[in-house]
């Protein structure tokens, strides 16, 4: 098997590994709802993560979509529930927000590493003000979405599928995708194409603002009430999630399948470390010991650069 | 010609205080191949620039067919009057497939069946410019070596959906090919004048554009300076239009080649990427060529010697990039922090870098190499591309290192500073130092004490300086080369 | 005058100086000139940390793109655990404290590069997981109660003269010597050459590897400080310490105008930016702004400072 396709298989290898172990830690897990119950979260956090590799996808890093996940959460369980006009109206409004950082983000020559950094201040401090303390109620279609009960195969999986494989109709095999992974790739030669720059920026951040709404839609399905506070781990799972899946952080190279089998690795691994009972001390630590695990893998699988 | 395809009028454009073109005008015939020469800082690139519309002119008229053109001038108005422009540098996406990157300048190939459309057309574009290339339309670009990156690139720019051809610029479109393949772009080039398609040729391979055009122009300072059909020119006519002055007779001089063989040994070094090959040996003062088509190996030999890996080189090194911009300069840096980096170490006092010592280093070479600048302390980027190079000279030269290689240095530099450059080596040599040189211009061979001609990462021949002649490393650049 | 400013505008720093001045002046014009001095005071001291951690940060960055430290909170908290733990309130104990915490701080160091080098993660995913893994090692060394920090480490991070904090002195003391590093010494050009292009440094005889491996020990040794100092001043370690440092620490230093692309490290421009960010939460705080303004406030401001700076960057 050549190299390429080896690092290709990656993703799902290092998914079927974390399974596996699951299920040998607690075979219980192995049932409908066993796996509905483990891979819940793991919906919001793929769409978390496909929102991410879209800014990914155009060289650029989004350390706010944590925050902005939990501000759609806020809103939704307020303003949406409330008075559904309004709260889609500003739900919109978020998507346009991304959609004009995009634009600045490319027209100013700036690093999208320190403007979504201040993002992420200004989408807590919103949350923070429309919601003080934790509280508020999704609405009931949000809720029913979230517990619906798929035959065979628990709803998580297949959202989890139908997302990946939607989004890589779109960015891998659609025309347009091609200018956006171009964007990625060679800024200049597609400039020099004729194509705006500033029009895919936008777009790309927009999509990704679209699919941050969705995520904290799916999320307050789940949790029932919201919180400011609840989505900040977020942003380093969506970027992890994204490297898991085989993107890169810069030239374009990115594939949503995968992206969506990281986050789903990233969530079940989760599940796993809480089944093998260590120590609550060393959690967070075995999760740290797991991503480094995954991608020591792809190490041997990567051409070496002699000069890098 | 009967009719014009593109002209312009007055076209001027500023960079600051920069005059990059003063007024040219300039008109292509349909049908007619038009070579441009000059040297760098000519205004060449910003007049195609002007021409693809990524730059638009300060003043200045552009009419197409005939009809002078209204309103701005920008890149998607080129494009659909059919004009392509191939860059110097490469204008395509790595992360994307050949295929994909022909997607992206033809906005019809959308909606179903994109893909195959556009596959087809690459693979047939490829086989009409370039038979037996090798590429796949689904190859990604960041798979393919630097020469198929070209073909991919010239083959796209004449690739046609919907908006007929009128004109297609190349931007020095061999500096990446090989001897073969230059010749078939050359041949395609000529095939699609005769149907009607108006191509500009730059190259400073001035057999190229006697060989292949109808007429060329020459500039010089932001203006076109001479203009003529190309049988009323020759290679000495032509330079002697851009304002070199040659003197070919001072930089050939002997060689003292046997007296060399002598010195002890500086480098010796076997390819580690073949396994049946000969081996290298340099000496103490020669200058060592390595020849053959491009990208058979000999940059990897250079890499292998700068690391040391499976080679002797009991002296330190320091090494010339060919492609300033991915390998040799700093781009934020003064052109004096550009020239000192590889000579630190000898400035150190008391382990601190004396800045004094760093000032008079840089004004020394500034005035060996003669680098064109007001100020050391002016940013690199302020320089030509021809000073940058020179740059890259001084700081290899101003270093203490005893071996210096070459990658193909002189890529896309100016005559003048050419000559200027290989008298330089030679002196250099004569005063002990060795030089290992990789270059795809045959000339320059001229100036070595021995060529060693690479095929397929291997060592093939090795050709002492009398016998450098252009048959004998055509010949060991090329046998076997079908069967293999 | 008009000369000074003029050369002084090009300077990538000085607009978080200005900023900072700014945001002083504002404040003090709402309290009517009251507490102006303590203000400054104040924000020396609490400055003087995201200071420390974003000298490091700033040499990382410098050293390219993509090239980020985000194991600095997390080695904050261990060397803060370790120092306390180590030093055990007691005096004598003080010298074998600071190593202990800068040797645990220096293995960090060594491990992030092991990770980015040998195993090839990009850094910002391989300092996210060390971090876990690092912050997971202070959990579980320094479980149970807060050790209070030996007198003389204590002193020395509280300790004022005429106003001025001891600890600022200190960090002022290793600004300049970082700054002097950068611009005369061989490891210092190392750094910044191949911030601008790793494949040329390296064909111009420079070590990457060993360049780049240097940079991240400096980066956690740094933070080991910060770590040291900040449990001196907050009379103890605690497991949260280090949070706040991981968005303060990338904010100076982008702030500061270093270039994010690499190649350009700016040491003035750390203290500007980290004073502006301490008055800006004082002023807020003054104007008696709620949690979530307070909040949005901070962000809008970063986002117009880099809008500002990156346009001045973008007219050179």
């Amino acid at each position: 098997m050549s190299r390429s396709l080896l690092r290709s298989l990656l993703p799902v290898i290092s998914l079927a590994v974390v399974l596996g172990a699951t299920f040998y830690v607690q075979p219980r897990t192995m049932s409908y709802f066993g796996l509905n119950l483990m891979l819940q979260y793991a919906v919001p956090i793929a769409l978390a993560t496909i929102a991410q590799m879209f800014i990914i996808t155009v060289n650029d890093l989004d350390l706010s979509i944590g925050p902005f996940v939990g501000l759609v959460g806020c809103i939704s369980a307020t303003l949406l529930y409330s008075n559904p006009l309004l709260g889609a109206l500003a739900l919109l409004l978020c998507i346009a927000a991304y959609a004009a950082v995009g634009a600045l983000v490319h027209s100013r020559n700036l690093p999208s590493i320190v403007v979504t950094l201040g993002l992420s201040f200004v989408w807590l401090g919103i949350a923070v003000l429309i919601l003080p303390s934790p509280g508020g109620k999704a609405p009931e279609w949000l809720k029913s979405i979230m517990a619906l009960q798929t035959p065979f195969i628990p709803f998580p999986i297949i959202a989890a599928i139908v997302i990946g494989l939607v989004v890589q109709l779109a960015l891998m095999h659609s025309s347009l995708g091609v200018i956006a992974r171009g964007a990625g790739g060679n800024p200049r030669a597609m400039a020099r194409a004729g194509w705006s720059m500033l029009k895919t920026k936008a777009a790309m951040y927009a999509l990704a603002g679209f699919f941050g709404v969705l995520s904290g839609l799916s999320l307050l399905g789940l949790t029932t009430s919201a919180d400011a506070h609840v989505a900040d781990r977020y942003t380093l799972y969506s970027i992890a999630g994204v490297i898991l899946g085989g993107g890169e952080f810069i030239g374009g190279r990115v594939s949503p399948l995968g992206a969506v089998i990281g986050a789903l690795t990233l969530a079940l691994a989760g599940s796993f470390l809480i089944f093998l009972r260590i120590s609550p001390d060393w959690q967070i630590g075995a999760q740290g010991a797991i991503l480094i695990l995954v991608l020591a893998l792809k190490a041997p699988l990567t051409p070496r650069d002699a000069s890098k | 010609m009967n009719h014009t395809a593109i002209k312009l009028d007055g076209v001027e454009r500023n960079f600051g205080a920069v005059r990059a073109l003063a007024g040219v005008s300039l008109a292509v015939g349909s049908g007619e191949c038009l070579g441009l020469v000059g040297h760098n800082g000519a205004g060449k690139s910003t007049l195609m620039h002007i021409l693809a519309g990524t730059l638009s002119p300060d003043k200045g008229d552009i009419s197409v067919g005939g009809t002078r053109h209204e309103g701005y001038w920008s890149v998607n108005v080129a494009r659909t009057n059919g004009i392509r422009c191939v860059f110097q540098e490469l204008s395509l996406c790595p992360n994307l497939t050949v295929a994909e990157n022909v997607r992206i300048v033809h906005g019809s190939l959308k909606g179903i069946g994109w893909k195959k459309r556009s596959q087809d057309i690459a693979l047939q574009k490829l086989d009409e410019i370039f038979p037996g290339h090798g590429i796949s339309p689904s190859d990604a670009i960041s798979d393919l070596p630097i020469g198929k990156r070209q073909m991919a690139e010239i083959a796209r720019a004449f690739t046609v959906t919907d908006i007929p051809l009128r004109l297609v610029i190349l931007d020095e479109p061999t500096s990446s090919l090989d001897a073969v393949t230059a010749q078939q772009l050359l041949t395609f080039v000529r095939s699609q004048v005769t149907k009607g398609t108006s191509v500009i040729l730059i190259s400073h391979l001035l057999g190229d554009i006697l060989g292949t055009c109808d007429r060329i122009a020459v500039m010089k300072d932001g203006k076109t300076v001479a203009e003529r059909p190309a049988k009323k020119f020759d290679r000495h006519s032509l330079v002697a239009a851009m304002g070199t002055e040659v003197n070919q007779n001072k930089s050939t001089t002997a060689k003292l080649a046997k007296a060399k063989s002598q010195a002890p040994v500086a480098i010796r070094a076997k390819p580690k990427t073949a396994a049946d090959t000969g081996e290298l040996i340099a000496h103490q003062g020669e200058i060592i060529g390595l020849a053959g088509l491009s990208g058979h190996g000999q940059t990897r030999m250079l890499l292998q010697i700068f690391s040391r890996s499976d080679a002797e080189v009991p002296a330190p090194v320091a090494f010339i990039a060919g492609d300033r911009q991915s390998d040799g300069i700093f781009h934020l840096w003064s052109i004096a922090s550009n020239v000192t980096i590889r000579s630190l170490r000898s400035l150190l006092r008391r382990g601190l870098i004396a800045s004094d010592g760093e000032g008079l280093l840089a004004a020394e070479w500034k005035k060996r190499m003669g680098i064109r600048t007001s100020d050391m302390n002016n940013n690199i980027l302020t320089l030509s591309g021809g000073n940058q190079q020179k740059t890259l000279f001084a700081r290899a030269l101003g270093s203490e290192a005893r071996i210096i290689l070459m990658d193909d240095p002189m890529r896309g530099v100016d005559i003048g500073t050419k000559l200027e450059v290989y008298e330089m080596i030679a002196r250099e040599a004569k005063a002990g130092r060795t030089f290992v040189w990789y270059t795809t211009e045959m000339e320059e061979l001229q100036y070595c004490d021995r060529a060693y001609v690479f095929r397929n990462g291997a060592i093939a021949a090795s050709l002492e300086h009398e016998d450098l002649t252009e048959e004998k490393i055509l010949q060991a650049s090329f046998a076997e080369s079908s069967a293999a | 005058m008009t000369n000074i400013w003029n050369r002084l505008r090009h300077e990538p720093w000085i607009w978080s100086f200005l900023a900072a001045i700014g945001v002083w002046l504002a404040t003090i014009a709402y309290t009517g000139g009251q507490g102006a001095g303590e203000i400054l005071t104040a924000a020396l001291s609490f400055a003087t940390f995201s200071i420390i951690v974003g000298l490091g940060q700033m040499m990382v960055i410098t050293t390219g793109p993509g090239n980020v430290d985000l194991s600095i909170p997390a080695t904050i908290t261990l060397a803060g655990v370790v120092a306390m733990k180590v030093m055990d309130t007691d005096s004598a104990r003080l010298l074998l404290g600071i190593g202990a915490a800068l040797g645990a701080s220096f293995l960090v160091g060594v491990f992030n590069y092991g990770l980015i080098r040998l195993l090839r993660i990009p850094p910002i995913i391989a300092t996210l997981s060390s971090s876990f893994l690092v912050l997971s090692t202070a959990i579980s060394y320094g479980r149970g109660i807060r050790i209070k920090p030996p007198l003389p480490l204590d002193s020395f991070a509280t300790m004022r003269i005429l106003g001025i904090p001891l600890a600022a002195v200190f960090v002022l003391v290793l600004s300049i010597v970082l700054a002097i590093v950068i611009k005369r010494t061989l490891y210092g050009r190392a750094v910044v050459a191949i911030g601008q292009n790793p494949r040329a440094a390296w064909l111009a005889g420079i070590n990457v590897n060993r360049t780049r491996f240097m940079t991240y020990v400096l980066s956690a040794l740094l933070a080991g400080v910060c770590g040291i100092l900040l449990s001196g001043f907050s009379g103890g370690a605690a497991l949260n310490m280090g949070e706040e440092f991981l968005l303060a620490s990338i904010a100076v230093v982008v702030i500061g105008g270093t270039s994010v692309a690499g190649g350009r490290a700016s040491v003035p421009g750390i203290w500007g930016a980290a004073l502006f960010m301490y008055l800006l939460v004082t002023m807020l705080n003054t104007f008696g702004a709620s949690a979530g303004v307070r909040l949005i406030m901070t962000g809008v401001i970063i986002i117009t400072v880099i809008v500002l700076a990156g346009g001045e960057t973008q007219s050179k």
